[in-house]
């Protein structure tokens, strides 16, 4: 016990080393993430009015961004698949980034949900009463919190056992991996279920919503590791292999053509059939009534969707420059559709016919962004962590220090796992 | 090299002295500290005082909470309306009007009324008779103790096109100097009380639920603002409290219950409780009291003789939105104008034929 607090003091304390550019960083995140505060604060003083939110539009960007990154959490199992059950070697150590990248992911999804509570001073009921398992919520709050110890366990314990210099025995990992696949797939699942079962809303009502999430998360969650492994590769020197970039592109791309073909599937029975039920869908992609604010929205995240699945289909995406553009297209498209596209289209036009459109206000962007930024913050420092220790320089008898030269530092070769 | 490595060395000797003002002795302790490591850390402890100090700065409109707001004990030991006795009950309903009170200078007869034995209720509204006035609305507002700005209406009476029933077609903002217009009918909207209610299924911390006399109530002390009912009500009978709401002092309606009426505090959600502080003592609502044609007709359902049995017996009654299945207690109907004209039509046709 104490030689772990011990372990989690040093790994503290190494997350405050590095050159000025990690400084810049570090304190750029944590403005941002108190500019946040701040305008939480507010919102919390005066009530959700600060927000755009209305009783028509009950729902906005920070139920978005849950939806989101609760894709981009999921898609750390993408993952983990190839390396177990397909024994690619090459993507061993990205697991462990991965699966950081759905700890950070998770924690903001979890922020999001909070402020967008009217009561969050009374979210202890949520313990004292819980409707298990009549309200999809109480689904999500287990799958989401249980996803979160799953992947705080398994890098955790690889970590420990890497600063131990000890051998990570496979019990302790293995079966937990396989739950952690398991539970992604739940994670996704149960958050499209809160949508598509509430039959007031034509729009979600649909059994598609569950797929095509899963299909975009795996999408959007690859991309992002992508654009990220780079960034570590380049302020690090640890050697990401260019391989594994190249399996996870070919990951992006094939859940792409899915999600491209679902959507398709989508408009033919919204437009083809062409009931009242269609009126939420016209005014995402076309407008209703001469009100179109999320139309123009809509249309760059398809064109940067097709233009990014276009570039990856072609071979001059083994470029790695070419892949980065790709997937922050990619990124970005996907954060539109799934976020702005598929919640604020829910409530418009209200179950009643009446149309008022939504519009984020600066206090809930600022409120958003503060999030953004401390789950960016969050997953710097475990990866200003995980580096040393993988690479042996952080252990239980070496700390040395690795230059403070170099952003993060300079690191060599990653000692491969492996398992007693 | 980064020039900065270079003065490593004289630098840590001049600040190892002050190294032990460290905040909680946390810069001794990592043992192998070599001296860059010392002195980053030494500077990080600066920039995480200023760090602090900036937080401190961010947290700053907290200090604009009103004391009426800030979590008491009391409020957070509270239990779920289910769960409380009679004594804990009466507990709440102290501390309830002691607020009420302090907030209106009124002291509000508030009660917990239970539902009544036998009794199911249920509204039926007549669509031949509603002339869009929209009385209802604001009797419901005044006597329901409503937010006056921004205000909150539980009920919403549309302006429908003759020829439709499809209230995608309706106009919510009609505003005529003389109502009814005659190309036009009209049709309140508000909570139908479903039998089945999906707000109740989706709440995770059963904030709300339907009683025994069919009504769905809100425990506003329980409620944690999710707003997860108002996604799922078909009807879009829900309103949440996006901000405190505002009710000057003469306006308060001091005969409260404890599931309806009472003020409610900000980031709740509210919504037509059938007045049961009122019908639960063998009132009628507000709203039907208010309305000057009769278009409205409330009662319990399990008594045979009650006018809204006759109704639901004799008239061609529908629901809005009969295929999303949350079977409403709210019925429409409009006025059979021939009466008998039935037989009547059906003998005309066998003549014909
Ligand atoms: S009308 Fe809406 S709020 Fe009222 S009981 Fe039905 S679902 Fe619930
Ligand atoms: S807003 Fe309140 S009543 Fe509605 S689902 Fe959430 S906790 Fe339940």
């Amino acid at each position: 016990m104490k030689a772990y607090l011990k372990f989690l003091y040093r790994c503290f304390k190494r997350s405050f080393v590095g050159g000025w550019k990690y400084h810049l960083w570090l304190g750029f995140l944590f403005t941002i993430a108190l500019v946040g505060l701040n305008a939480y604060c507010r919102q919390y003083v005066y009530g959700l009015g600060t927000t755009g939110m209305t009783d028509q539009v009950s729902w906005g960007v920070y139920i978005a961004n849950f939806t989101f990154l609760v894709g981009v959490a999921a898609s750390a199992v993408m993952l983990v698949i190839p390396v177990y059950i397909y024994k690619r070697e090459e993507l061993h150590h990205l697991v462990i980034f991965g699966e950081l990248l759905a700890v950070s992911a998770i924690i903001m999804c979890l922020l999001f949900i909070v402020v967008d509570l009217g009561r969050p001073d009374q979210m202890h009921h949520m313990m004292l009463r819980f409707h298990f398992p009549v309200s999809i919520l109480t689904w999500d709050v287990i799958a989401l919190n249980g996803y979160l110890l799953l992947n705080l366990h398994i890098p955790g314990y690889l970590i420990y056992c890497a600063y131990n210099k000890r051998k990570p025995h496979k019990n302790f990992v293995v079966p937990f991996v396989f739950i952690a696949i398991a539970w992604a797939i739940s994670i996704h699942t149960v958050t499209a279920f809160l949508y598509s079962g509430l039959g007031a809303r034509p729009f979600w009502n649909s059994a598609v919503i569950a797929p095509r999430f899963l299909a975009s998360a795996f999408a959007a969650g690859p991309a992002l590791l992508i654009i990220t492994l780079q960034m570590i590769r380049h302020f690090t020197h640890w050697k990401v292999e260019r391989q594994a970039l190249l399996t996870l592109r070919s990951i992006v791309t094939v859940a792409m053509f899915i999600n491209m073909f679902l959507l398709g599937s989508e408009w033919f029975t919204e437009f083809y059939t062409d009931s009242v039920h269609v009126a939420s869908a016209k005014y995402l992609y076309l407008g209703l009534d001469g009100k179109s604010a999320l139309v123009p929205w809509i249309r760059t995240s398809f064109i940067l969707n097709m233009v990014a699945l276009i570039v990856l289909v072609l071979p001059i995406s083994r470029r790695l420059r070419v892949l980065n553009v790709a997937c922050s297209m990619l990124f970005i498209g996907i954060w539109i559709e799934k976020g702005m596209g598929l919640i604020i289209p829910g409530f418009i036009p209200t179950p009643l016919g009446e149309i008022v459109e939504y519009t984020p206000t600066l206090n809930e962007t600022l409120v958003s962004l503060g999030i953004w930024a401390t789950g960016f913050l969050i997953y710097t420092i475990l990866v200003r962590i995980t580096v040393p220790v993988l690479s042996g320089r952080l252990t239980v008898d070496a700390d040395s220090f690795d230059g403070g030269r170099l952003d993060f530092a300079k690191e060599e070769d990653l000692t491969a796992i492996n398992y007693q | 090299m980064n020039p900065e490595n270079k003065q490593h060395s004289d630098q840590d000797k001049q600040t190892s002295s002050p190294q032990g003002g460290c905040a909680g002795g946390s810069c001794g302790g990592g043992g192998s500290g070599s001296a860059p490591t010392r002195r980053s850390f030494l500077r990080t402890s600066a920039v995480a005082a200023g760090g602090l100090a900036a937080a401190m700065a961010a947290l700053k409109p907290l200090m604009e909470l009103e004391s009426e707001d800030l979590p008491t004990v009391e409020k957070f030991l509270q239990k779920h309306y289910k769960e409380m006795d009679a004594e804990e009950m009466q507990k709440a309903l102290t501390r309830i009007s002691g607020e009420v009170e302090k907030r209106f200078d009124q002291r509000p007869d508030i009660r917990d009324i239970k539902p009544m034995d036998g009794v199911e209720f249920v509204y039926a509204l007549n669509l031949t008779r509603c002339i869009g006035c929209r009385k209802c609305v604001h009797a419901c507002v005044a006597e329901n103790n409503q937010s006056r700005s921004p205000e909150i209406q539980y009920i919403r009476v549309l302006e429908m096109p003759r020829g439709t029933t499809n209230i995608e077609k309706g106009n919510h903002h009609y505003d005529r100097p003389k109502v009814p217009d005659n190309d036009h009918f009209y049709m309140p909207v508000q909570c139908h009380q479903c039998a089945q209610p999906p707000c109740v299924k989706v709440c995770p911390v059963e904030a709300t639920w339907q009683e025994a006399d069919g009504i769905t109530v809100i425990d506003y002390d329980w409620c944690i603002g999710c707003r997860y009912c108002e996604a799922a009500c078909p009807y879009w009978a829900r309103r949440f409290n996006f901000t405190k709401p505002k009710l000057p002092k003469k306006d308060l309606n001091p005969n409260m219950a404890y599931l309806s009426n009472r003020p409610r505090p900000k980031g709740v959600v509210e919504k037509c409780t059938f007045c049961l502080h009122l019908t639960r003592e063998g009132k009628m609502p507000a709203c039907l009291e208010v309305c000057p044609t009769g278009a409205r007709k409330f009662g319990n359902v399990l008594d045979p003789n009650s006018e809204v049995s006759q109704i639901l017996k004799t008239n061609r009654v529908f629901v809005l939105k009969e295929e999303v299945g949350t079977l409403p207690r709210f019925f429409y109907y409009f006025d059979e104008r021939y009466p008998g004209s039935d037989e009547a039509m059906a003998d005309k046709i066998s003549q014909t034929s």
